[in-house]
């Protein structure tokens, strides 16, 4: 074979690879390029302790929106953390059928529409409660984040080795201190990771927020009473014909796209050193 | 783990005391502008905080129905089948009364006159381009170019869409029988967006849209709106007075009633009231008693001293004869058989 | 002794609160759409009318929607995602561009969804809506193109970071051979990388079709809410997904909101399928390799 035409198909290979890529990250450039330079002239300090603005009057703020992410985050973390952590404990530490069976089921929760698990939320809290409220909304988020901890709480433990256990065991730790004490503290790193990753993913949720947390133009801290949200308010601005709305949402995008980023940095960063290495 | 549950408990139970006296609400879109207006200065002189979604009509019926909101706004009114679903009565009290209007976008901004055939056509279908003959047979002196017909409704389930099509109904026998009323139907054509600001919002990019929305978020958009042909056959401009002159007409007791294709001679054909619906007795709607004497208070302000923000957003305030008889209705509203409003 | 029995049943206990979880799901949509069931049986799927106010409710309108949204975006996604799997796991396996190029592409996966239906609504609407008016096709500019296009977007970190593990699997000793007898890279990757990947990488575009199956905010701001039959690709039309998340609030009657559950079920059911099958894929392809 003509080496000249091998070697122009392997140059153009990695041109149009190259190419491709970056034409690949242009959006995210492109959005974090609009966010950024929309969002940042309203955003100061008063955009995070002021409420929003009526529709055609001035700028205001997301405190409200702001305040109820953390209260939704607060909640989906203390409603699925525990659980998630420990049902990943047991996965690391069981290969019993049961336990396949849970790892199907974990996959089959993690592939459940984010819209789906809003409907579930608006059956389970918001009907019996007789109201909407923040309580259900981090149902749903916590519904959304219980496979993500699971799994990656598995993997961590996984990582492992049995020795360590072993030492634990030959110096007389009993398997439930060996566990909490040893092993879980040796992951917990990893664990953490996942937890931050789950955050990540949630904060940015809609979706599920729709029938639940509905909404609250005032501060609110109450989880049994309605609530607003980033991605929520979001939505709902982005979609309005006001201007003003519009320069709002973008201010809140660029103040959620940051929290993503830098959630999803930190566990980059401090990833590898949490990461379990032996 | 235990520390921060106890904590977060402590905090709910703490701030459920002091923002006790909060309303829920949830509904029309329709009357959104001025009724975040009203809350807002009933917020500053009662302290009362109104937490109003503006989620549209359907869903103001649906949650008040689920007993998940405190009370529903809609501009349509709940009919008789679906008034068998509420466990009990519940009362529509008008608010102020609007105009649907039809709004467009066409490059040059020419002033349209709209004819209840062409708008039946339009929305049906057939009249496809704005240089249509139909259209350039009432509106000789405009410059309509030769652009496809960009028609936009509601994609949620919407009072706004209930007068419209209740109009349609009354205009056009093929949209009766083609399409019906209700607060979403099976549109023949166009793109659906949510809310009025979401329809306006769509009109207000596209160049060639028409579609339906009330009348503030027209001019608060400064989009323009059509002249439209009544049953008198006038061409009536939307506004304040023509509004209150559709409603200008028999009233039943409970207020439940179109006011589209009014028989008023300069009355606007496409208006309509729109309602905050309560439970008639508000213990049976889960309001205890002090949020049941909030509710009442903030209906009765809101149908007297909070009028006057209507005007001022293009909405026509409560006539004397609606006024009468909203009083008798909110008289009515009790708490476990105790009226409230003496 | 008995502090780890009841320590081993507590753990045991949270995996089946999942599972007790996992099912009350299930019967929840069940019950919910029993009635939608009933009235409507497996016909649902091929109905093509939604209309609250006849009572009529089809799923074809929104399956179509959906398959068409995520096969188009899966299929322009395809030539992007695997070329940043190769880039990051041939060319530049490491260095400052495999960081950057690694770290933006994880970025991508991060941003929100409605983030992206908020920017496609400003930015790329007016675009397509350029591109229809020159084509003389009513300009929308929102529709199943548009939507199909941020979709794409959306799932290219998926299969990437999939495509690029996989590729990394590829022995070592093979690329190094094929290397020493005078390969280029463009054989390596056709030869060897490509044919040893390949489930792999089908497994990633399966579940990034999965992805963009179950998306509903990004789509719903730019897809038209139209819930009639697409006729073509710059049809206005709409999505499973969409079409619960525009009108589940507002369904007063019990009808229509037991057909939104019965929508949400199949939405679920095919989603599941298609997740399983790519799920499935890998787990095979990580026990072919370890052998």
């Amino acid at each position: 074979m003509n080496t000249k035409y091998r070697i122009f198909k392997d140059k153009f290979l990695k041109m149009l690879v190259t190419f491709l890529s970056l034409v690949a990250i242009l959006p995210l450039i492109l959005i974090l390029f609009q966010v950024v330079k929309n969002g940042i002239s309203v955003v100061n300090f008063k955009f995070f302790t002021q409420l929003p603005p009526p529709p055609g009057e001035g700028y205001g703020g997301i405190a409200n929106s702001l305040l109820g992410t953390a209260l939704l985050i607060g909640l989906a973390v203390l409603l699925s953390v525990p659980i998630g952590v420990f049902a990943g404990v047991y996965l690391a530490e069981n290969k019993s059928r049961f336990a396949e069976f849970l790892r199907i089921i974990v996959n089959v929760l993690q592939g459940l529409p984010s819209i789906v698990i809003g409907i579930i939320a608006y059956i389970w809290v918001v009907r019996p409660m007789g109201g909407f409220s923040a309580l259900s909304g981090g149902v749903a988020l916590a519904i959304m984040m219980l496979p993500i901890i699971v799994k990656n709480t598995e993997e961590t433990l996984k990582l492992i080795p049995f020795s360590l256990k072993e030492a634990s065991y030959s110096l007389g730790v009993n398997y439930t201190r060996t566990i909490l004490k040893v092993v879980v503290p040796t992951g917990a790193g990893g664990i953490i990771s996942g937890v931050i990753i789950g955050i990540s993913r949630i904060a940015g949720e809609t979706a599920p927020l729709l029938f639940t947390a509905f909404g609250n133009p005032y501060i609110s801290v109450n989880p049994a009473k309605p609530i607003d949200a980033l991605p929520l308010l979001i939505f709902n601005y982005a979609m309005s014909p006001y201007e003003n709305w519009h320069k709002v949402a973008w201010g809140a995008s660029f103040v959620l796209i940051m929290f993503v980023f830098t959630l999803n940095l930190m566990v980059k960063v401090a990833g590898e050193k949490w990461k379990v290495k032996f | 783990m235990k520390k921060l549950f106890f904590i977060v408990l402590f905090f709910a139970f703490f701030s459920a005391k002091i923002f006790a006296e909060d309303l829920t609400g949830a509904g029309a879109t329709f009357p959104y502008p001025v009724y975040s207006k009203m809350f807002k200065e009933y917020y500053k002189i009662s302290g009362v905080k109104v937490n109003y979604q503006a989620i549209g009509s359907g869903g103001g019926i649906r949650q008040l129905l689920s007993k998940t909101v405190d009370f529903g706004a809609s501009d349509a009114y709940v009919d008789d089948e679906d008034l068998k679903k509420f466990d009990s009565e519940i009362i529509h009290i008008p608010i102020v009364s609007g105009a649907v209007v039809l709004a467009y976008n066409i490059p040059g901004s020419p002033k349209l006159k709209l004819t209840p055939e062409i708008i039946a056509g339009i929305f049906l279908g057939k009249i496809k381009k704005w240089n249509n003959p139909a259209l350039k047979k009432e509106n000789p002196k405009a410059n309509l170019p030769s652009m496809k017909i960009v028609v936009v409704h509601r994609s949620d389930g919407s009072g706004t869409t209930f007068i419209f099509t209740d109009y349609l109904c009354k205009v056009s026998k093929e949209w009766k029988n083609k399409v019906g009323r209700g607060k979403a139907v099976n549109w023949p054509v166009g793109m659906g967006a949510k809310g009025n600001p979401g329809v306006a919002g769509m009109i207000k990019q596209i160049p060639g849209t028409i579609g339906y929305i009330e009348l503030n978020y027209a001019v608060e958009n400064d989009i323009n709106f059509a002249e439209v042909k009544n049953k008198s056959g006038n061409f009536v401009k939307p506004s304040v007075k023509s509004v209150e002159l559709a409603s200008d007409c028999d009233l039943p007791d409970d207020m439940r009633i179109n006011l589209t294709n009014t028989s008023s001679k300069y009355g606007y054909p496409i208006s309509g009231f729109t309602w905050i619906l309560v439970y008639k007795d508000l213990y049976n709607g889960k309001l205890n008693r002090s949020k049941a004497d909030a509710l009442a208070n903030l209906l009765w302000w809101m149908t007297h001293e909070g009028q006057k923000f209507a005007l001022e957003l293009n909405y026509a305030p409560l006539s004397e004869n609606a006024l009468k008889k909203t009083e008798k209705l909110l008289k009515a509203v009790n708490f476990n058989g105790e009226s409230l409003l003496k | 002794m008995k502090a780890d029995k009841f320590f081993k049943f507590f753990l045991f206990l949270c995996g089946l609160l999942i599972i007790i979880l996992a099912g009350g799901i299930f019967v929840s949509l069940i019950s919910g759409s029993f009635y939608a069931v009933k009235s409507f049986g497996l016909g649902f799927v091929l109905g093509k009318i939604w209309d609250p106010v006849s009572e009529k409710f089809g799923l074809l309108p929104f399956l179509t929607g959906t398959f068409l949204t995520s096969i188009l975006a899966m299929l322009i996604s395809i030539p992007f995602s695997i070329s940043i799997a190769l880039l990051l796991g041939v060319y530049y396996k490491d260095g400052f561009f495999n960081k950057i190029l690694s770290y933006t592409s994880d970025l991508l996966a991060g941003v929100p969804s409605v983030i992206y239906g908020f920017w496609a609504l400003y930015f790329l609407v007016p675009i397509v809506r350029k591109l229809e008016m020159k084509f003389n096709i009513l300009p929308y500019g929102v529709g199943i193109f548009t939507s199909s296009i941020v979709l794409s977007v959306m799932i290219i970190p998926f299969t990437s970071s999939i495509a690029k593990e996989v590729i990394s699997m590829v022995p070592a000793n093979l690329i190094e051979g094929a290397y020493s007898l005078g390969a280029t890279t463009y054989d390596v990757v056709k030869k060897i990388i490509i044919p040893y990947s390949r489930s792999g990488i089908l497994a990633g575009i399966l579940l990034s079709f999965g992805r963009a199956f179950g998306e509903t905010m990004a789509v719903t701001m730019v897809i038209g809410n139209s819930n009639s039959m697409p006729e073509n690709l710059f049809s206005l039309g709409n999505t499973m997904a969409s079409l619960i998340a525009n009108e589940f609030t507002e369904a007063t009657k019990d009808i229509h909101l037991s057909s939104l559950i019965y929508v949400a079920v199949w939405l679920f059911l095919l989603s599941f399928v298609i997740n399983y099958i790519g799920n499935w894929i890998i787990k095979k392809l990580s026990v072919d390799v370890s052998k």
